[in-house]
């Protein structure tokens, strides 16, 4: 323990050369009283280890940093120069990877792509500037680690003021612990793919949905998918594990402390290998005012949904001297995480039951080519009705004037004949939200099985809702517009972007300066957390300059997404899917980016050309 | 600044020895500098089981398989048995080792060769077949042999899942032979050789790892095959009793 607190401390020297400047320079003048912060350098110690995880349903051999998992909070200051020395104790090549992190490539901690990996019993020794702030997260790039528990929370305070304010902050970092290892899940998928679905559809489920809507749809619905060999029950690959919070099961609740009255700022992050969370604070409103690290305009939701990898920072004031449950169902609903807001220790709040687990539709196939449209006969249209506006939400939000029907090729064209092209390009797409008829939201299908709702029937974040705080670029055209299909086989578990797996593609190249609009098309029946490395992700949400900030941008299943990318750091990056095991099976690439500064072309030899795994 | 000029340093040896040094950093197994295609492993007994039969026949049966390989190829030993408790002699034994390769979204093609060592006679095969998951889940098997002889015969396996819950499943198989020339010395003719039919309910215990069950399984032999049978003063039908596990590790 003493270590650990030791490791987290600037070096003494450091502090002593830091006192000295000082005392140089309130001789120069008094403005240069603030420069100590600004030219500080904090030394960091990381020790990669075998630990044990203790989730309280069961306890596993796992993966940690300093002894524990999650490690720890690593706490940054905007314009802190860092070195962090890595010490790998394992018997097994390691890497850390900064996420979201803006540094040089070589730092960024990707085996094969970034820097060939730390080898057992060395300390490798990262350094680079910190250049931003707000809530990111740490993890291994090797093997499955990630998932063995090898990840840890990074907060970096900023140089200026907030937009906002709290008296008090928590990290809540999720994961989804599986009692079983990343390698044998892998394995186990790949030997049967619905190893882990313990949600499908029973005999039980087929009577219900008989008395509900009849005989004839039933039967045909359940031919309609038998025939694709797709399950509607194909929300989330993995089942069985425990939601953690904080490294803490269920039944172990992890508590944050706090007095009436306070604002608290949660810093959700979602470490999980594969699960997506619902996350809610019965009693509570929530205030967004970040995603992914990066301010955004403040919004009021009942309710938000994670992705893998993301990040949410929100502001809760309970006023109430009572406890609160922060409650976070999987996407699916197979699984759950929760904690505790209270004001001393041991107070605990009801804990919900789990909603109904979620079901795809066919408006989720949406993208799927070569679709059998014959034996779709018996579906309910009335879901995938293409003639209400709101219908066209799901597909292309910034450029409403020249839609894009490219992913709609399975769905029943004939009803879209009332659709008017022309008077979209005005739409509020905030608005689209409340639309008849069932929930939506234009970053799903329209009909889309997995649309999240609030559970007290209130205000569900979307990703239309977030609007940059403070645009980082400059709005302007893209120079290029590069597309990418979202590609798998799920009863094969591979998966893959346009159609081709990380270790048969070429790396994307990119050049030094331009601004690339990537495009998402989801061809598959899952959703995908696409993460880049190095450079922002401006998701286009249809807010021009607006746009968020990203650095993962969840692709739900059948549709189309945009996102642009101001390619302002050289070098090699890794771009591939944050869910464990589909970055894994080959939902990867390599990101090449071509001219800029000539010292870090140089460096680029290092690294072999090949290799990189999540 | 040291760090970045030793990195430096190390590019540049990097760059000189840049073919070697991959095989040098070779002595601890690098997981992390893949591009190389995942390879996977996996063992599954579909049928580990006692069988008894209507007329007080035992058996002891399996019907097991092992792979390892990529998406692009794997190598799958299938192994079948079926031994006589109380003769102690094997009535069937199968070994076949194919090569698989995928053919469609959700078919394989494999082939390779079947070893026939029961108590009697032994055949060699060799082994064309697909197999894959066609419309409304029917897990389907479909195998041509060739003994050395030049017999030839078709088998098509066919297996369905009913989900009563998500752990208690009901799996209905059906599996027939078909011989298209007769080879007596092992009891087959020419024609619908024969079938099993067996449904078994299941209740996933341990994962998909450890799944016991019980089941019945109606065995029949037809035309010539059932002549020879009945020659030999064996029977042509049999119902059986089964309980045992389906296991994948």
């Amino acid at each position: 323990m003493q270590g650990l607190v030791k490791a987290f401390q600037p070096s003494s020297n450091e502090v002593q050369l830091g006192i000295k400047q000082m005392k140089i320079r309130l001789l120069t003048g008094l403005l240069t009283l603030l420069m100590p912060a600004m030219v500080m350098a904090g030394e960091y110690g990381l020790t990669v280890d075998r630990v044990k995880i203790d989730t309280g349903d069961f306890v596993k051999e796992g993966i940690g940093y300093n002894g524990a998992s999650p490690g720890p909070v690593m706490r940054f200051k905007e314009g802190e120069n860092v070195r962090i020395n890595v010490t790998n104790n394992l018997d097994e090549m390691t890497s850390i990877h900064w996420h979201g992190l803006i540094l040089p490539f070589d730092q960024d901690g990707v085996p094969g792509i970034s820097f060939p990996g730390i080898k057992p019993g060395e300390t490798f020794t990262y350094e680079f500037p910190i250049q931003q702030a707000g809530t990111y997260w740490f993890h291994s790039h090797s093997g499955f680690q990630e998932p063995d528990g090898a990840y840890g929370a990074i907060v970096i305070e900023p140089e200026g003021r907030e937009p906002f304010r709290y008296d008090r902050e928590y990290v809540v970092q999720l994961t989804d612990k599986h009692p079983h290892s990343g390698d044998r899940i892998m394995r186990n998928l790949k030997m049967m793919s619905d190893y882990y679905n313990r949600e499908q559809q029973t005999v039980g489920e087929f009577f219900s949905d008989v008395s509900k809507n009849g005989l004839m749809n039933t039967v045909s619905d359940r031919m309609a998918w038998g025939s694709m060999r797709m399950m509607k029950a194909d929300v989330e690959d993995i089942h069985g594990f425990t939601g953690l919070i904080n490294g803490k099961g269920p039944s172990q609740n992890w508590t944050g402390i706090f007095e009436p009255g306070e604002r608290i700022r949660l810093r959700f992050i979602n470490s999980s290998a594969m699960t997506y969370f619902d996350i809610r604070i019965p009693g509570l409103d929530m205030t967004v005012v970040q995603a992914d690290g990066n301010n955004v305009q403040p919004v009021s939701v009942d309710e938000f949904r994670i992705g893998v990898a993301e990040t949410y920072d929100v502001i809760v004031r309970p006023k109430d001297e009572q406890a609160y449950t922060i409650f976070a169902e999987s996407m699916g609903r197979s699984g759950y995480a929760r904690a505790t807001l209270a004001p001393e220790e041991g107070m605990e709040a009801a804990v919900p039951q789990l909603r109904e687990a979620a079901r795809l539709t066919m408006a989720d196939m949406g993208g799927m080519p070569g679709m059998d449209h014959g034996s779709m006969a018996g579906m309910d249209h009335g879901n995938m009705d293409m003639g209400s506006s709101e219908g066209v939400s799901g597909m292309d939000h910034s450029n409403m004037g020249s839609m894009d029907h490219s992913n709609m090729k399975g769905m029943d064209h004939s009803n879209m004949k009332g659709m008017d092209h022309s008077d979209m390009s005005g739409m509020d797409h905030g608005s689209m939200a409340m639309g008849k008829g069932g929930p939506s939201d234009p970053f799903y299908a329209k009909g889309s099985g997995l649309v999240p709702t609030a559970a007290n029937g209130g205000k569900f974040l979307s990703y239309s809702d977030l609007k940059a705080q403070d645009p980082l670029y400059e709005d302007r055209e893209p120079t290029r517009e590069i597309e990418l299909r979202l590609t798998g086989n799920m009863e094969r578990y591979t998966w893959s972007i346009n159609g081709v797996k990380y270790e048969d593609a070429d790396p994307i190249r990119l050049k030094y300066g331009e601004r690339v609009r990537f495009k998402f098309v989801n061809e598959t029946m899952m959703t995908h957390p696409m993460h880049l490395h190095g450079m922002w992700s401006i998701l286009d949400v249809g807010a021009g300059q607006w746009n968020p900030i990203k650095h993962t941008v969840s692709v739900n299943p059948g549709t189309t997404v945009y996102m642009e990318t101001e390619v302002d750091e050289p070098g090699q990056w890794a771009f591939h899917c944050h869910l464990s095991y589909h970055a894994a099976a080959g939902m990867f690439r390599k990101v090449i980016v071509e001219g800029g500064p000539e010292s870090t072309q140089a460096k680029t030899g290092v690294v072999a050309e090949d290799g990189g795994e999540a | 600044m040291s760090c970045i000029r030793s990195l430096a340093a190390v590019s540049f040896l990097a760059s000189i020895g840049f073919s070697t040094t991959v095989i040098a950093q070779e002595m601890i197994s690098d997981t992390t500098a893949r591009k190389q295609p995942l390879t996977a492993w996996g063992v599954q007994f579909e049928e580990f089981e006692y069988r008894y039969s209507d007329d007080d026949e035992e058996l002891g049966v399996w019907n097991a398989d092992a792979f390892y390989g990529t998406d692009e190829f794997k190598v799958r030993l299938l192994t079948t048995g079926e031994y006589e408790i109380e003769e102690q002699a094997y009535e069937t034994l199968e070994n076949q080792l194919v090569g698989q390769i995928p053919i469609s979204k959700f078919f394989d093609a494999k082939a390779g060769v079947r070893f026939d060592t029961p108590e009697g006679p032994d055949r060699t095969y060799a082994v064309l077949g697909v197999a894959g998951l066609a419309p409304q889940w029917f897990e389907v098997d479909a195998n041509l042999y060739v003994s050395k002889d030049g017999d030839s015969s078709a088998e098509i396996d066919a297996e369905y899942e009913l989900l009563f819950t998500n752990y208690w499943i009901l799996s209905a198989t059906l599996d027939a032979t078909v011989a298209f020339s007769e080879d007596e010395e092992v009891g087959v003719g020419k024609g619908l050789v024969s079938t099993e039919t067996g449904l078994r309910l299941r209740y996933d215990l341990i994962d998909r790892a450890f799944s016991p069950y019980v089941g019945v399984v109606h065995e029949r032999k037809y035309g010539d095959t059932a002549d020879l049978a009945k020659a030999e003063g064996g029977g042509t039908e049999d119902w059986f009793a089964v309980i045992g596990a389906r296991i994948a590790f």
